[in-house]
């Protein structure tokens, strides 16, 4: 299977160095408690910071790619998002494929109007998903979900993990999901990792409580 | 009209007004007294300095001497544009930056007044460029300074929403963009304001220094306006080329956000 997603000896400040290959269509699962470098992995692999080692996309390396090439095909979807513009639609790209972005507000449970919307009332729950689409419109290769559903009821959570099912289904993109919840991790990985004080782990099978 | 010699004992008496509010400052607890004070006395042994230097000069004409005298001018307003960050690059990457930027604001063109404006004989005769170059460093280092300032601030209150707009794919400039046209007018509008009120709430002081020793108003005022023009283009070329290096310096090849090529000033 192509291995879309490669880190060798990623390093970067307390963490590391990490070895990872998450193939084309596949999902891991990361957890680890606050501080233990979780947002420091994902940040080097979007290449944000300064690291060491090498990222690879298709056995392409990042450096092949502008900064920004790569980030629109690496997409990294950080805990919290920022809004800059007074409405919603300043935050997509102006190339943006409306029927399926309808059809992706629809999955969400979100109304098409939201788009005009001034980003100051939306609520903590309708900005996460809606980073989620900014991002995915972009068609990302390489989806890096920090807690993408930390912010959401149950019912909404779900409609989040159906959507990025749907999207991997497409286009065959490696997933790296951050979560805390170990039913989460269970129903949108097949591998489950931890990280602990900057190791990353493989978690065996039958140790999730 | 004759001009009125100011003697040393008349401008004792002027300086009773400055120790009046530095004991003003004291008494509020401004905490400025001493930055008063500082200043004032900087003021009178600089601009004694200046008026010595000057005397000197205008006895000769020889081109290195003035060519000195603009060095220097320029490295004291280039360590002033960096003093005034808050948060500025690390090393003598500030300095530079500053200095880079009002030499080639400021020189290109107090030289086209000179010599095809002005036309003086020759075109470095020093009653013309000392003070051009004098009034063009201290104003466009005022732009210089306010815009890199507001640059280097936003961006860090802001970094958050640059790498957000960075994550998203944005090339650097774009994610920055808009904090640094921000920058750049909040550094041009100050003198596009001095244009604006010149004359009705204002009388440059070029001008006023004119008409008190003697000249034709009509006169002075030519020069002001020739000045203010000047001073407007250096000013804003000048922040425009200032804030558009530094943004591009808060970037690394890998198009990252580096805040860390800032340093805070220690106040």
């Amino acid at each position: 299977m192509l291995s879309r997603l490669q880190l060798k000896n990623i390093t970067t400040h307390h963490v590391g160095p990490v070895d990872l290959t998450v193939a084309a269509g596949t999902s891991i699962s990361l957890r680890g408690s606050s501080g233990s470098g979780k947002s420091l992995l994902l940040r080097a692999i979007a290449d944000l910071d300064p690291h060491h080692g090498e990222v690879l996309l298709d056995e392409v390396a990042c450096l092949k790619y502008s900064g920004s090439q790569w980030r629109q095909l690496v997409g990294y979807l950080p805990a919290v998002s920022q809004w800059w513009g007074d409405n919603v639609r300043e935050h997509f790209n102006d190339d943006i494929d409306h029927p399926l972005l309808s059809i992706w507000l629809k999955i969400l449970q979100l109304s098409g109007n939201i788009l005009d919307a001034p980003t100051a009332t939306l609520s903590s729950g309708e900005r996460q998903r809606l980073a989620l689409l900014r991002m995915l419109a972009n068609k990302p290769q390489v989806l890096l979900l920090d807690e993408p559903t930390a912010s959401l009821d149950p019912e909404n959570a779900r409609c989040v993990e159906t959507l990025i099912a749907d999207y991997q289904s497409q286009h065959h993109c490696a997933i790296i999901w951050v979560s805390h919840d170990p039913q989460q991790c269970q129903r949108v990985a097949t591998r489950h990792y931890v990280i602990e004080q900057g190791k990353l782990l493989l978690q065996a099978e039958g140790t999730w409580n | 009209m004759e001009l009125i010699t100011l003697s040393p004992w008349d401008l004792s008496l002027a300086a009773l007004l400055i120790m009046a509010l530095a004991l003003l400052s004291f008494q509020m607890q401004l905490g400025l007294s001493r930055s008063i004070i500082i200043a004032a006395l900087r003021t009178v042994i600089q601009l004694m300095m200046i008026g010595l230097v000057l005397k000197l000069l205008f006895a000769t004409t020889h081109p290195g001497w003035i060519i000195f005298i603009a060095i220097i001018m320029l490295l004291a307003a280039g360590r002033e544009v960096m003093v005034r960050q808050q948060r500025r690059f690390a090393g003598i990457q500030s300095f530079a930056l500053g200095t880079l930027s009002l030499f080639i604001s400021t020189v290109v063109v107090t030289v086209l007044v000179l010599t095809v404006v002005i036309s003086a004989d020759p075109w470095y005769t020093p009653q013309y460029a000392i003070p051009l170059l004098g009034m063009m460093f201290g104003n466009t280092m005022n732009g210089i300074a306010l815009g890199l300032d507001r640059l280097t601030q936003t961006a860090w209150q802001q970094r958050d929403v640059i790498e957000a707009r960075l994550i998203l794919g944005q090339a650097p400039q774009q994610a920055i963009g808009d904090i640094r046209r921000e920058s750049i007018r909040s550094g041009m509008i100050p003198i596009i304001n001095a244009m604006a009120v010149a004359g009705i709430v204002s009388l440059p002081g070029m001008m006023t220094g004119q008409i008190l020793a003697g000249a034709n108003p009509m006169d002075a005022v030519s020069y002001q306006i020739l000045i203010m023009f000047m001073v407007t283009t250096g000013t804003g070329v000048g922040t425009i080329f200032a804030v558009a290096m530094a943004s591009r310096h808060l970037f690394d090849k890998r198009e990252r956000l580096r805040l860390d090529r800032l340093q805070k000033a220690i106040v």
